[in-house]
Formats: structure tokens, C-alpha cells, sequence
């Protein structure tokens, strides 16, 4: 008996530890909190999968139980030879039937979401806002289509509106993934371009990560969707059509690092809606919530980047020692002061943790 | 040839009689020892792994090093760690449960063995020139673009390694088709041997896709070719989906046979035929026909359509309907019985909360549309290490102890064995129940790290505690084993009380197996006959001479020569003069089948006088 109470104690710790963790992990990365339609959506369909598992689960547990207790062999009883039963047709039309009717019951909930999910056709009208979204190894590019504007790592949507997403990727492929608006889609090179939809209820900072192994700093692709009220979008879409890339910085050291920038960088980035996409957009920089996706953005970190990126993003394609670090520094001043537009990830309110 | 079987048993003739037998109870010897090595060798690196991910922004190895780590280690705890010691106990025990004295090809199984090895040996030797890094998945272009030769090593071991597999499972498959003994009709074979039947079945058809995408992975990436490079109007899908078709399929060629092996023990241990026995051979069959049917469900997220993703989703479900039935005839099979908590049936006891937990998880990642919010992700993790773990491993412990008797002569030690169950066991809970809500809160499968205060510290903590439990638990199955062989206490052929042919022969068997076929009345063979009061079987022939395969080192100089010339082949992208060791390892191949054909090996007989004497063993 002393083996199964083992059992039943660690079944009932995993349970505690089950409620325990559900509270847990952070707000604005997690499935189990959804705060867009899709994620809500993937949310029930979870929940009444993990229903009708847990039913199935307790059913199994008690028979098992039961049967475990009752039959064990018992002392004197080692001679003793059971009735060698062939089996049950009854029975066993119950545990096929059953099933196959539990089973119904989860695929029409799941057919249902997945033709919803996948419903995006109305990213061709007129005023829907679509978004061409381009993985690559190890950042992520956005472009807005027909607004002509690009950038990349933070994604500005409105609340309240479904903003359609065109995915693709530039070399291998990688999965586009905010657990807590939406769900994940592949981007795939070449023409097989995936279409989505984010539709976010609330205003905040998402986290967004790439969830298909794409190289050694796979888990270093880090974005965020930032979701502000439409108006503040309205407001942003405004100020990135109207951004200047040849603007004059105010400090002496940032006027140095503009030309730095434009002799070394521009081959690759871009500031304003273009460039060639090889190299992430950096317009906005100044308002970005991370550098590289991953590091607080500070100026340290910055200058630390731009010298040596393969440092903190193993197998990135920006090359090292571009740069000396004094450049770096001066660079640095350059691009934190791109600030152009007023609707940072701060106006996306209380659910901006970072 | 007359009966001499090696006499001398000095080191040197032990080792030329491994390399040359083909004898299938010394082959599974070989499987066994070379999966257990690569069972730990990928065990090792799975606790790199969660010594990696011990704390948030580890840098206990680099990101590289860790891509390389988790495509070792899924690549061989599936192909050279869980099929081989398969293999091991498909040899060990279906000759002797259908009551044959060989399998069909002798020569073939040897040669599928060492095939085997020798590509598990290129894919580890890779570890001296960097491994592969594209997951085990080994999705393109990562894998085509990867830098190195480790994507190259994965491509050339698989290859040979995968080629013996699928000559194994035609061996089997013609085996058992051919080679029962009298009265064992389809519906009297013991369910390991029908679950080995299948899961030949779905080698036959499943490797062959795999063989496909691996050559076309090889001409890309040796030869210049493009067929998963879009630039040149390729399509990475392509081998997406031949990976799967295969790879669904494998997941079900590893899981029937440890299915096969608990049915054999709740019914041993409970002392009652197996409940549903016709239904259970129906829903393994019906579960081999829907592995096929099911592939793209790993793709999902990929952009297959909202079509294909419902049709794949519903047929994926379906297979949670033969599954089921299988639990709940276990449970009958119970119910009413005499159970025995011995190893071996602690181990299949606990199977069965696992694996519904497994279970379950999987009808919820077939719920297409949740999949976007689990695919690639510790959920996903978390499943199939509670499918295959909870699964397959929990089968090869439970039928090692329940078949090592049969194998080696020796019981194992129950005590260590249930302390090896106890450890594994809390551990691998411990380890893996956590993951799945590490996958929920937001953790990417394949992560060399994660920030700090993204909330999965603790989780990670747990699991990788968990993993060092698992550890230990290992470490005393294998003092369990020494311990066992230095004590060397004989058993008798027949310990557990057991109900088919094998339990009727000595532990272990005289290399002929029986020394007269058997006559089979009825479902579990042996225990009809006890129940008429009877020691063993009754034989269905008169005692004669036997005739046996000689050995043969040929299939070791095959696989060799693929061997040397796999090299070549992996290095002439860098210089022509490699080619070289193509011609001299073909040579070899070729020269050894050239011999092979033309040389009449008509094997041997063992004499009816020596076997009154008893020699022969």
C-alpha cells in the first residue's frame, strides 16, 4: 500500500503545484491570460479540451485505483489462478463509443476556430490595416502596406481592430508568436506567404518571440507588439509618415554619429520608410523597449552592441569591430535620440511592464 | 560442418564470435549494449541541457554548442538509443514467442545491426568536427544553409542507420508471416509479437520516406542540387513533409512494441489472459493504419490551410480511440486478477497514468487551432517526452526486467529495481508535468536561454532537479546490472510463472531455441498446457537434426566499407581527393555482397545424437 499512497501524495502536489502555477508567469507573455481575439479564442478551446481530458483522466484514475487495491495479490494467496476472462463486447462498445463521442464534441469547437483563425480575407478592404512581417535570423521586420512605413521589432497596432499580418522570411524559418493576443504562424521562405490576424482588447506591450529553430540566437529574437488606443495610432502613423531621415540632431557628438552612421551603417539599415530590408529599420529607435530585441536600452548596452553584436547574438549578420568603440558611443548618441513620434510603448499604459 | 560452436571462450574468440554471429539472441545482446550506450551518451546530453537551463541567461555552454546538443539529443535517444534497444528485445523475445528457431534471415539481421552501428558511430563521431544544429527535425534551409559538416554527419549516419532499421523490420515481418510454429494461427500470437508485426509494417513504409529525404538533403548540400533552395525554385516544405511522413509513423514503431511488452506483463503479473485480446490486436492495427494518416498535424503553424489543418486535426484525434481502447482493456485485464508487484509491473502500473496524461496532451495539440498556442513550444515538449518516456521508456525498463531472465539467465535484483522505479519515476514527473505550463506561460521549445523576470525561473529550476533524479535513478539500474552478473545466480527458464512460448525453453535458450518445434493449442501457449497439468509443451515434431545458419563476418565489412566510404562522401565538398575513401569503402561493400553471392554458405546441422546428449547449448 505504501507505494500507492507515494503515488496519490506526488499526483496531489502536482495538482497544488497545477493551481499555483497558472497565477504565474508574466502577464504579458502568457496563453493562460488572453488579451486579444485569438489568444481568447485558443484560450476555450483549451478549456474545453482540458475538460474533457480531465473527465476522461478521472474515469481511468478511478478504475485504476480500484482495481490496484482490490487485486492486489495478498498473503497465501500465491497459488490462487483467476477466472480467465476473454472479455466484454458490452464494455467494450462503451470505452469505443464513448470516446468517439468526446471526441466530436472537441472537433466541432476546433474546426470552427480554425477556419475563424485563418479568416483574413478582409485585409484587402480599404481601410484594414495589413502588415507585411518579415522573420529573419535574428530580428523581424514590419511593414506597413500602403503607408509607407517600415520598421522593425516593435510593432505599433490599435486596440480593438483586427490588423492583418502578410509573413513571410528572408532565410530560414521562423514562427511568429504573441501568446497573449494571438497565436503563432511560420514564416516561410520564398512564396508561401501565411496571413493572420491580431486583434488586441487591451492597450499594452506584448511579447512576442520566434518559436521555430532558426540558428544559434534563436531564443535571442525577441519582439513586442505594442497595442495603443487608435487614435494614439492614428497619431503614430502620422508622425512615421512625416519622419525626416536627414534631420539635424541637437547634440554636437549625435551631429558627429549621424555622418558615422551614414558612412558606415546605411549600406545595410535604414532610416524613414526605406532601404533594402537586409538590416533592421531604425527609425523610432530612440522609443524602442529593447535593443537587439533582448538588452535594456541604454547607451552601454548600445555601444556594447554595435562593437560586438556576435557577443550577445551569437551567428548575427552584422559584422564586428565595424567601428571603433568611440564611434560606437558617438553613434549611440545618434540613434537614441531618434525619437519621432510621440506614442511610445509608455502610452500603451499599466500593462507595459517594460 | 559438424556442431562445433565456439568452445575456446577467451576474450578474443568472444569478441570474433559478436562480430561474426547471427545468431538473433547474441544480436540482441549487441543491440541492447550499443543502445544502452547511446541511451546514456544522449542522456548526458540531455542534462547539459538542463544544467543550461538551470538559471535565466546561463552561460554554461554557448548558443552553438546547445543547437548542437538538442539535435543529438533528439536524434539519438530516437534512432540509436530507443530503436535498437527495441530491436534488442524484438530479437531477444519474437523468435522465441512464436516458437521458431531462427528468424527468416539471419544474415540480414546481423548485417541490419551492424548497419546500425556504424551510422550511430558517424553520427557521434561528429562531435570531434562539430555535430549537426538544425534540431532533430532538421528543417530546411536551416539545415541546408548550416554551416560545417554536422547537418552532412546527420545526413550520412541516418542513412545507414536507417537502412539497417528497415532491413530489420522486413526480417521481422517475414519472420513472423512465415516462421510460427504449428497452431500459432494470427489470433493466437501473444501481442508483443502482433505489436512487432505492425510495427515492422510501418518500417517497411515509413523508412523509406525518410531514406527519400535524405537523399535529397544529401544532393543539395553535397552535390550542388536545389530542391529545398527557393532561391532556385525549391521549397523548404518539401522536406517538412517527408520528414513527417516518416516521423509520425516512427513515434507509433516505438510505441506498439512497449505496448506489446505491458500487455505480456499486466497479463503475466495478473495471472489472467489479456482482457479484449481480439480488440486489442485490432486497435494496434488501427493505430499502425492512422500513424500514416496523420503527419501534417506537426505542422499546423506552417500554413497548410484551414482545410487540411481540420482534416488532419480530426483523423489525429481518432487515434486517442484505439488508444483508449487499449487502456481500459489493460485496466480488465487487472480487474479481477492475482497482481504481483513485481519490477516489471511497477513499471507497467505507472505507465498507465503517464502515458494517459501523454494521451491527453495530444488530443489537446490536435485541436488544430490551439496548436498555434502550443506548437513548438514546452507544452509540446512536455508531451512527448510523457508519450515517449512515460511511454516507450517505462516499456524498456518493464520488459527488461520481465525479459532479462529470458536474455541473460539472471534475475535482476528487485530491491535496486525498485529503487531505480521510484527515482525515475518522481523525477521524471518532476521534470516534465512543470514543462507543460512553462509552454503555456511562454517558452519556446529549443531555447539556449530566457531573460530574467520573464517568469520562468522556477519551473525551469524544478524540471532540471527532476532531470538529476531521472539520472540517478540510471545509474542504479546499471549497478543493478553489474551486480547482478558478478553474482551470477542462475534462474530457471520459466521465473514469473509466465504463459507463452518462451517460458517453456531454458534461461537462456540453447542457440536452436527449441529442440523441437512446438504445438500451439491455444492463446498463451504455455499456460494451456499447465492448466491441463502438463511441464512444457507438447512438440509437434519427432527429434531430429537441426539445421542452423554459419556465422559470418560479412555484415560487419558491408557496414564497414559504408562506413569509410561515408566519410568521402561527407568530405570530397571540400576536396575531390576524398573520393578516394568512397572507392575504397564501396570497394569493400561491393567486394563482400560479390562474395556473399558467389560463395554457397549452406550453414550447418546439429545432430540428433548430440542433441539426446544435451550438447549444443
Amino acid at each position: 500500500m505504501r507505494g500507492w499512497m507515494g503515488k496519490f501524495r506526488s499526483l496531489i502536489l502536482f495538482g497544488a503545484l497545477t493551481l499555483f502555477l497558472s497565477g504565474c508567469g508574466v502577464e504579458n507573455m502568457t496563453a493562460l491570460k488572453p488579451e486579444g481575439y485569438g489568444a481568447n479564442l485558443l484560450f476555450d478551446l483549451m478549456m474545453i479540451s482540458i475538460a474533457i481530458m480531465l473527465f476522461v483522466f478521472i474515469i481511468v484514475m478511478a478504475i485504476y485505483t480500484f482495481v490496484l487495491i482490490r487485486y492486489r495479490q495478498k498473503k497465501g494467496q500465491e497459488d490462487y489462478i483467476p477466472k480467465q476472462t476473454e472479455g466484454n463486447k458490452a464494455l467494450e462498445m462503451i470505452w469505443t463509443v464513448i470516446p468517439i463521442i468526446l471526441l466530436l464534441v472537441l472537433a466541432v469547437p476546433t474546426v470552427q476556430a480554425t477556419f475563424d483563425l485563418a479568416d483574413t480575407g478582409a485585409k484587402n478592404d480599404e481601410d484594414a490595416i495589413t502588415i507585411e512581417v518579415t522573420g529573419n535570423q535574428y530580428w523581424w521586420h514590419f511593414n506597413y502596406k500602403g503607408q509607407e512605413i517600415t520598421t522593425s521589432q516593435d510593432l505599433y497596432i490599435p486596440t480593438g481592430e483586427r490588423v492583418y499580418l502578410d509573413l513571410k522570411s528572408s532565410d530560414v524559418i521562423h514562427s511568429f508568436w504573441v501568446p497573449s493576443i494571438a497565436g503563432k504562424m511560420d514564416t516561410n521562405p520564398g512564396e508561401n506567404v501565411n496571413s493572420m490576424y491580431l486583434e488586441a482588447f487591451e492597450e499594452g506591450v506584448y511579447w512576442g518571440q520566434c518559436a521555430e529553430l532558426c540558428g544559434p540566437s534563436h531564443s535571442l529574437m525577441d519582439f513586442k507588439v505594442i497595442a495603443v488606443s487608435p487614435e494614439e495610432f492614428d497619431q503614430w502613423v502620422k508622425d512615421m509618415q512625416n519622419v525626416d531621415p536627414e534631420a539635424e540632431p541637437k547634440t554636437a557628438s549625435a551631429k558627429e554619429g549621424q555622418e558615422l552612421f551614414n558612412n558606415n551603417c546605411m549600406s545595410c539599415h535604414a532610416i524613414g520608410s526605406g532601404g533594402a530590408g537586409i538590416a533592421p529599420n531604425l527609425t523610432n529607435f530612440g522609443n524602442r523597449t529593447m535593443i537587439a530585441g533582448i538588452l535594456e536600452p541604454t547607451k552601454e548596452n548600445l555601444v556594447n552592441w554595435i562593437v560586438n553584436p556576435d557577443e550577445i547574438k551569437p551567428g548575427n549578420q552584422m559584422p564586428a569591430n565595424l567601428v571603433s568603440e568611440e564611434e560606437a558611443s558617438k553613434i549611440a548618441d545618434y540613434l537614441l535620440q531618434l525619437k519621432h513620434s510621440e506614442v511610445t510603448p509608455d502610452s500603451a499604459g499599466d500593462n507595459n511592464q517594460k | 560442418m559438424s556442431t562445433a560452436v565456439a568452445q575456446n571462450r577467451g576474450l578474443g574468440a568472444a569478441i570474433w564470435d559478436y562480430l561474426t554471429t547471427v545468431d538473433h539472441k547474441k544480436i540482441a545482446h549487441l543491440y541492447l549494449v550499443s543502445g544502452g550506450l547511446f541511451f546514456l551518451i544522449g542522456g548526458l546530453e540531455a542534462m547539459i541541457i538542463r544544467i543550461q537551463l538551470m538559471e535565466p541567461s546561463n552561460n554554461f555552454i554557448s548558443a552553438g554548442l546547445y543547437n548542437e546538443m538538442i539535435t543529438m539529443h533528439g536524434t539519438t535517444m530516437i534512432f540509436l538509443a530507443a530503436m535498437p534497444i527495441i530491436f534488442a528485445l524484438m530479437n531477444a523475445v519474437v523468435p522465441l514467442q512464436i516458437g521458431a528457431r531462427d528468424v527468416a534471415f539471419p544474415f540480414l539481421n546481423s548485417l541490419g545491426f551492424w548497419l546500425f552501428l556504424f551510422g550511430g558511430l558517424i553520427l557521434n563521431i561528429s562531435w570531434f568536427t562539430g555535430a549537426p544544429d538544425a534540431g532533430w527535425t532538421n528543417y530546411a534551409p536551416l539545415s541546408t544553409t548550416s554551416p560545417g559538416h554536422g547537418v552532412d554527419y546527420y545526413v550520412m549516419g541516418l542513412q545507414i542507420s536507417g537502412a539497417g532499421t528497415l532491413i530489420g523490420g522486413i526480417n521481422f515481418l517475414v519472420t513472423i508471416v512465415n516462421m510460427r510454429a504449428p497452431g500459432m494461427t494470427y489470433m493466437r500470437m501473444p501481442l508483443f509479437t502482433w505489436t512487432v508485426f505492425v510495427t515492422s509494417t510501418l518500417i517497411l513504409f515509413a523508412f523509406p520516406a525518410l531514406t527519400v529525404g535524405l537523399f535529397l538533403m544529401m544532393f543539395d548540400r553535397m552535390f550542388g542540387s536545389a530542391f529545398f533552395d527557393v532561391a532556385l525554385g525549391g521549397n523548404a516544405m518539401i522536406w517538412e513533409h517527408l520528414f513527417w511522413i516518416f516521423g509520425h509513423p516512427e513515434v507509433y514503431i516505438l510505441i506498439l512494441p512497449a505496448f506489446g511488452a505491458f500487455s505480456e506483463i499486466f497479463s503475466t503479473f495478473s495471472k489472467k489472459r489479456l482482457f479484449g485480446y481480439s480488440a486489442m490486436v485490432f486497435a494496434t492495427v488501427l493505430i499502425g493504419f492512422l500513424a500514416f494518416m496523420v503527419w501534417a498535424h506537426h505542422m499546423f503553424t506552417v500554413g497548410m490551410g484551414p482545410i487540411a489543418n481540420s482534416i488532419f486535426a480530426v483523423a489525429t484525434m481518432a487515434i486517442a480511440v484505439p488508444t483508449g481502447i487499449k487502456i481500459f482493456n489493460w485496466l480488465f485485464t487487472m480487474w479481477g486478477g492475482n497482481i504481483r508487484m513485481t519490477t516489471a509491473m511497477l513499471w507497467s502500473i505507472a505507465f498507465i497514468p503517464t502515458f494517459t496524461i501523454g494521451g491527453m496532451t495530444g488530443v489537446m495539440l490536435a485541436a488544430a487551432a490551439a496548436d498555434y498556442q502550443y506548437h513548438d513550444t514546452y507544452f509540446v515538449v512536455a508531451h512527448f517526452h510523457y508519450v515517449i518516456v512515460g511511454g516507450l521508456v517505462f516499456g524498456i525498463f518493464a520488459a527488461l526486467h520481465y525479459w532479462w531472465p529470458k536474455m541473460f539467465g539472471q534475475v535482476l535484483s528487485e530491491g535496486l529495481g525498485k529503487l531505480t522505479f521510484w527515482l525515475f519515476f518522481i523525477g521524471f514527473h518532476l521534470t516534465f508535468f512543470i514543462q507543460h505550463f512553462l509552454g503555456l506561460i511562454g517558452m519556446p521549445r529549443r531555447y539556449w536561454t530566457y531573460q530574467e523576470g520573464q517568469g520562468l525561473e522556477l519551473g525551469n529550476m524544478i524540471s532540471t532537479v527532476g532531470a538529476f533524479l531521472m539520472a540517478i535513478g540510471t545509474l542504479v539500474f546499471l549497478y543493478n546490472i553489474v551486480q547482478t552478473a558478478v553474482k551470477g545466480e542462475k534462474v530457471s527458464g520459466d521465473p514469473w510463472d509466465g504463459r507463452t512460448l518462451e517460458w517453456a525453453i531454458p534461461s537462456p535458450p540453447p542457440h536452436y531455441n527449441f529442440k523441437q518445434t512446438p504445438l500451439v493449442r491455444g492463446l498463451d501457449a504455455l499456460w494451456v498446457e499447465k492448466m491441463e497439468g502438463k511441464n512444457g509443451m507438447t512438440p509437434a515434431e519427432p527429434l531430429g537434426d537441426i539445421h542452423m545458419p554459419n556465422n559470418s563476418i560479412l555484415p560487419f565489412l558491408m557496414s564497414l566499407g559504408l562506413f569509410i566510404a561515408g566519410f568521402g562522401f561527407i568530405y570530397q565538398v571540400d576536396n575531390k581527393m576524398w573520393l578516394i575513401l568512397v572507392f575504397i569503402g564501396m570497394g569493400i561493400t561491393l567486394g563482400s555482397m560479390l562474395t556473399r553471392s558467389v560463395k554457397d554458405d549452406l550453414g550447418h546441422h546439429i545432430h540428433k545424437e548430440d542433441l539426446e546428449k544435451g550438447a549444443g547449448e
